[in-house]
């Protein structure tokens, strides 16, 4: 989709910082939207993007625990967990799983690496007793919202849109006001208790700087974490759906590829296959900044009742 | 051994044995009770698919005290300036003197609040760093940048009978920018992604200003001579009326989102709230000429807006912390856009004559 059609499609919510444009880029910008694009389908759960990301950007250690649901141990996205693998276990055939699935026409056959070979396990017990199981695994990270509600709300300019056409917190300026906190539709910046200030993904803006691809993607194994142009990455992301679909898995939609939904798309979406709900996602998130005109208007009306009601209280016979 | 499972009811298709204990059973007993085993589904709640039942949101920061304190003193503060000035202005001085004091008091309480209430409070001057009309914070702070030294002024003056004609001009500007005070937190807590917030904010402002009316009512009521109180008086059954009724519609229109309003904690608090306004509008309208009544009066109205506040303050935190608020209303709106969708296809369909020989999209 052509840059300037999307520049079209939704009123811009970043108004306020000065520099924001309806296709979440600023006017200026020598550069495209650059994103990410998360393949959950062939997500192996190694949280080597967690790792990295933390790694690279020293993010502190925030507890070392399991859930006790699942292989999960960071729970959620947070100020000291940028990127998140949420693990779901799910009676669903497994099929859906197996390896090579959706590769692209013309590819090249899968590796084989001389490894030590053996039967799966369940291979020789008959279905009733194997039963059906799968695990999803996705790794979950900041949006980056064409309209994103935390730059909107922020009250110091603290976080700004950048070049690339991401949404970062500047540290110096932050003064812990925690309103982009609960502004959030997707529950990720978050407040660091000892420090006082909210911290997120800033879709590493000082690699990118350097020409460098995010800590997350360049560890994936998988390339499950894609990093790119966000129209390049829509694209890639629109054929890996249709080459699924055709393979018969129904269930894999894409999640924040549409610049019409509520948040005016994301910079970073997804490839899930199930319900964005069964991720901890919202299924249909929307900024709360696109209600704020009709706030101000209703606000201002019950101002105005206040004063003209007050007023009144001094009229008539005075006892 | 793969056919069980570990799910939210607990272990599902294990074999026998599955359950023979190692080590103390004192120690593995609490560990089961720690297991996530419950699944809320209880009768008329809604079904709903979640991540382990965690909230999709981040939790809310703001400390209770700080921040729904801060919205009572606000609102305290605004009110009683708008008072304040028509005490003024129809020579009332006994209703008026203590109402700019109660003005200046509040909002120094708020903005000392609002200070502690910052992770880096040292920083908070970066309020005043920019403008944003998108940010009801950065719009509120400057109205407090304005209003805060008016009040100040208008109350000083007043006390100390230093240039009292500025005096009455600053009383005058701070009653005019008391109801943006008054109101502005409406949109401050509504522009969230908080359900029981972000759904009310058409009702929330009148909430808000109709609170802020009784509770200055309340405190010119148990602070002046009740001979110069009328004026507090109606402005406290006034605004106990326009927030009762304010409040019944928002829960109205709101839903199942409406629920913390009425449950737990934050509904504990909205009950009190309730009882407390009306009570005290009552003996406004029937005790106000006894100082007495008027005084005990005044206490219930104060107290009334500042449940209020908590309680919506804390209905707010119960929203949030739950993701049926969050996924539910959602869900419903994606299926409602699908069905709406579907019904239009099939219109089309219909009116058009002969199918198209086009291929549907596949995305």
């Amino acid at each position: 989709m052509a840059l300037d059609e999307r520049r079209a499609a939704a009123p811009g919510t970043d108004s306020g910082s000065g520099v924001g444009t309806p296709d979440g880029m600023p006017a200026d910008s020598p550069h495209p939207r650059m994103g990410f694009f998360t393949d959950t389908s062939v997500c192996i759960g190694c949280k080597a993007c967690e790792v990295a990301c933390k790694e690279w950007n020293a993010v502190p250690e925030d507890g070392l625990n399991f859930t006790a649901m699942s292989f999960d141990n960071s729970g959620g996205l947070g100020a000291d967990t940028w990127r998140h693998v949420a693990f779901i276990e799910q009676r669903a055939s497994v099929g859906v799983q197996e390896s090579g699935v959706g590769r692209p026409d013309g590819a090249a056959a899968p590796v084989d690496l001389g490894m030590p070979s053996f039967d799966k396990p369940g291979d020789a017990a008959g279905a009733d007793e194997r039963g059906e199981f799968r695990w999803l695994m996705s790794s979950d990270v900041c949006k980056h919202c064409t309209h994103a509600a935390c730059l909107d709300v922020c009250p110091t300019g603290a976080l700004f849109r950048t070049e690339f056409g991401t949404v970062v917190v500047q540290e110096d300026i932050c003064n812990g006001c925690g309103y982009c906190v609960p502004a959030c539709p997707y529950g990720v910046i978050d407040k660091r208790e000892d420090d006082g200030r909210v911290w997120k993904c800033t879709l590493c803006y000082d690699r990118l700087g350097e020409g460098l691809e995010p800590a997350c993607a360049k560890a994936c194994p998988t390339d499950s974490i894609q990093f790119g142009e966000l129209d390049e990455l829509r694209a890639r992301a629109d054929e890996r759906v249709r080459h699924l679909h055709e393979a018969g898995i129904d269930s894999a939609r894409l999640y924040g590829r549409d610049p019409d939904d509520g948040v005016g798309g994301d910079g970073a979406f997804f490839l899930l296959l199930d319900e964005p709900e069964v991720y901890g996602l919202p299924p249909d998130p929307v900024v709360t900044t696109r209600d704020l005109p009709s706030m101000w208007r209703h606000a201002g009306a019950a101002a105005a009742v206040l004063l003209a009601g007050i007023t009144a209280t001094f009229l008539g016979r005075r006892r | 051994m793969s056919t069980s499972d570990v799910t939210r009811e607990g272990i599902r298709g294990a074999h026998p044995g599955r359950e023979a204990l190692t080590g103390a059973v004192s120690t593995l007993d609490g560990h089961r009770r720690d297991h996530p085993s419950r699944r809320r589904v209880r009768r008329g709640e809604p079904e709903f698919r979640s991540y382990y039942d965690k909230p999709v949101l981040n939790q809310i920061v703001w400390e209770p005290r700080d921040i729904a304190g801060y919205l009572f003193l606000g609102g305290l503060a605004g009110a009683s300036s708008v008072l304040a000035a028509g005490a003024d202005l129809t020579d009332r001085p006994d209703l008026a003197r203590p109402l700019k004091y109660t003005a200046l008091g509040a909002i120094t309480g708020s903005v000392a609040a609002l200070v502690n209430d910052l992770g880096r409070p040292a920083r908070f001057v970066n309020m005043l760093r920019v403008l944003k009309w998108t940010s009801p914070m950065s719009v509120g702070s400057w109205i407090l940048a304005a209003y805060g030294p008016l009040a100040g002024a208008a109350a000083v003056s007043q006390a100390t009978g230093i240039l009292p004609g500025l005096g009455r001009t600053a009383a005058v500007g701070a009653a005019a920018l008391g109801p943006a005070v008054a109101a502005y937190t409406a949109p401050l807590i509504c522009d969230t992604a908080v359900p029981a917030w972000h759904e009310g904010y058409r009702e929330m402002p009148f909430v808000f200003v109709g609170s802020a009316a009784a509770a200055a009512g309340g405190m010119g009521m148990a602070t002046a001579p009740v001979e110069q109180a009328a004026p507090a008086r109606r402005a406290a059954v006034l605004g106990s009326v326009l927030e009762t009724a304010a409040l019944w519609r928002m829960e109205h229109r709101m839903g199942m989102v409406a629920k913390p309003y009425r449950e737990g904690r934050s509904g504990g608090l909205m009950r009190a709230a309730k009882i407390l306004t009306v009570a005290g509008a009552a003996g406004a309208l029937l005790g106000g000429r006894n100082r007495a009544v008027s005084a005990v009066a005044g206490a219930a109205l104060l107290a009334g807006s500042a449940c209020t506040r908590f309680g919506v303050f804390s209905a707010g935190v119960a929203s949030a912390a739950d993701p049926k608020y969050t996924v539910v209303p959602q869900r419903q709106r994606l299926e409602e856009r699908k069905t709406d969708a579907a019904i239009s296809a099939a219109k089309a369909a219909a009116s058009s004559p002969s199918p198209g020989p086009e291929e549907p999209s596949d995305s």
